[in-house]
């Protein structure tokens, strides 16, 4: 369900130097119009591959449809904690609303039931969605010349889910503007149309189902399903392992910090072990 | 947590998590990500998600539970092995559910 980036692609995005090369040098000021990004644009954009809207749109949402499946449980096991954290279906569904992202939404009612100061729990949070920015950042050559309020709910969209049936087809040029827009509104709109009630069907039917049944564990459960795939190579194993010993002994840290100190251990632990690896290559 | 701070707090997650997604969408050709945080982002995922896992397997009660009769670490466990070999959120949930209703029938019985 999780999907990160590759390392290529993170390299040609993010560097902002592989498709776009004039973009990297004029890092900090304005694009000018008529520079080569525009003319390369204007190339792009006479022989366009499209189909209408409306056939983007479904195209995206029948790509999705595999992985609304998966979405279901999940967004039970947030509803049912979230019941289980003293949350009302109000409150549940307002936590779906806005911050629209499961993992942050489980492990943020964790932290609530666990009595945490609301510093914290929007800390974990950030921290949680980090990964977000990589996605806007690799996603953003493709949504450039999109209005303000196409790029605001394009963003507001963006999931796991949505950068991950997206991307591929953007990068390998299968979809081209008007239809990229359109065929991504597809996908991502699809999956907050699944994730609402289910979080709902979580919330009622959490309360009812017995505690012998255990389902408590479908959280743990769900988010061991998305750490391993997050596992690519050595250096993001030695960050998993190192976040994990460290989360160990940090559970005991005052405030609910052990999260956050946790997973600043693991990503050092990564950048560690890559720059290892880096110099054993030379 | 009254009912307003609960409020903020869900409105705050959200502001913070709208401007993540927003971040380069909005920004791109105005700022770049300095290379050193590209890195460190990539290691973002695996740190995180295996910094929520580990306290809710091998934590029972508030303490440290290390052995055979913490039914949710070993099914926790199996669960990852299910994950690896088979990447799919679906057979990870039912295969993890299953190991640990069985490890709970086996400890009553017992």
């Amino acid at each position: 369900m999780t999907t990160t980036i590759s390392k290529s692609r993170k390299r040609s995005h993010i560097g902002g130097t592989a498709r776009y090369p004039v973009a990297g040098y004029l890092g900090r000021g304005r694009v000018r119009p008529g520079s080569i990004v525009h003319d390369l644009d204007g190339a792009i954009q006479e022989e366009p591959k499209t189909a209408s809207p409306a056939a983007a749109f479904v195209s995206g949402a029948k790509a999705i449809a595999p992985v609304l499946l998966a979405l279901l449980p999940f967004g039970l096991a947030f509803g049912a904690t979230a019941m289980g954290s003293g949350l009302s279906a109000f409150e549940a569904l307002g936590m779906s609303v806005f911050v629209f992202g499961g993992a942050a939404q489980l492990a943020a009612t964790t932290l609530l039931s666990a009595g945490a100061s609301v510093a914290v729990v929007v800390l974990t949070v950030l921290i949680i969605n980090l990964r977000l920015v990589l996605y806007s950042a690799s996603l953003a050559p493709h949504f450039r010349r999109l209005p303000v309020g196409w790029k605001g709910l394009l963003s507001y969209l963006l999931t796991d889910q949505a950068y991950a049936a997206t991307i591929t087809r953007f990068d390998d040029g299968e979809t081209e503007e008007p239809d990229k827009r359109w065929y991504y509104l597809g996908v991502a709109l699809a999956i907050w149309v699944m994730w609402m009630p289910a979080t709902l069907l979580g919330v009622f039917l959490g309360a009812r189902v017995s505690e012998g049944w255990s389902l408590d564990f479908v959280s743990p459960l769900i988010f061991i399903a998305l750490a391993v795939p997050a596992v690519k190579d050595r250096t993001t194993g030695a960050a998993a392992l190192s976040a994990g010993v460290a989360a160990l002994f940090a559970a005991a840290l005052p405030l609910n910090l052990g999260l956050i100190a946790a997973a600043i251990v693991g990503v050092l632990g990564g950048l560690i072990a890559e720059t290892v690896a880096e110099r054993s290559r030379r | 947590m009254s009912t307003l701070t609960l409020w903020l707090t869900i409105l705050g997650a959200g502001a913070v998590t709208f401007a993540l997604r927003l971040s380069f969408i909005a920004l791109l050709g105005r700022i770049e990500i300095p290379p050193f945080l590209g890195r460190a982002l990539r290691f973002v995922p695996a740190a995180v998600l295996t910094a929520v896992v580990i306290p809710l397997l091998f934590y029972a009660n508030g303490a440290l539970e290390v052995s055979p009769g913490n039914e949710r670490l070993l099914a926790g466990l199996a669960a990852a092995l299910i994950a690896w070999r088979t990447r799919s959120v679906l057979f990870t949930l039912g295969g993890g559910m299953a190991t640990l209703w069985t490890l709970q029938t086996i400890g009553q019985s017992l």
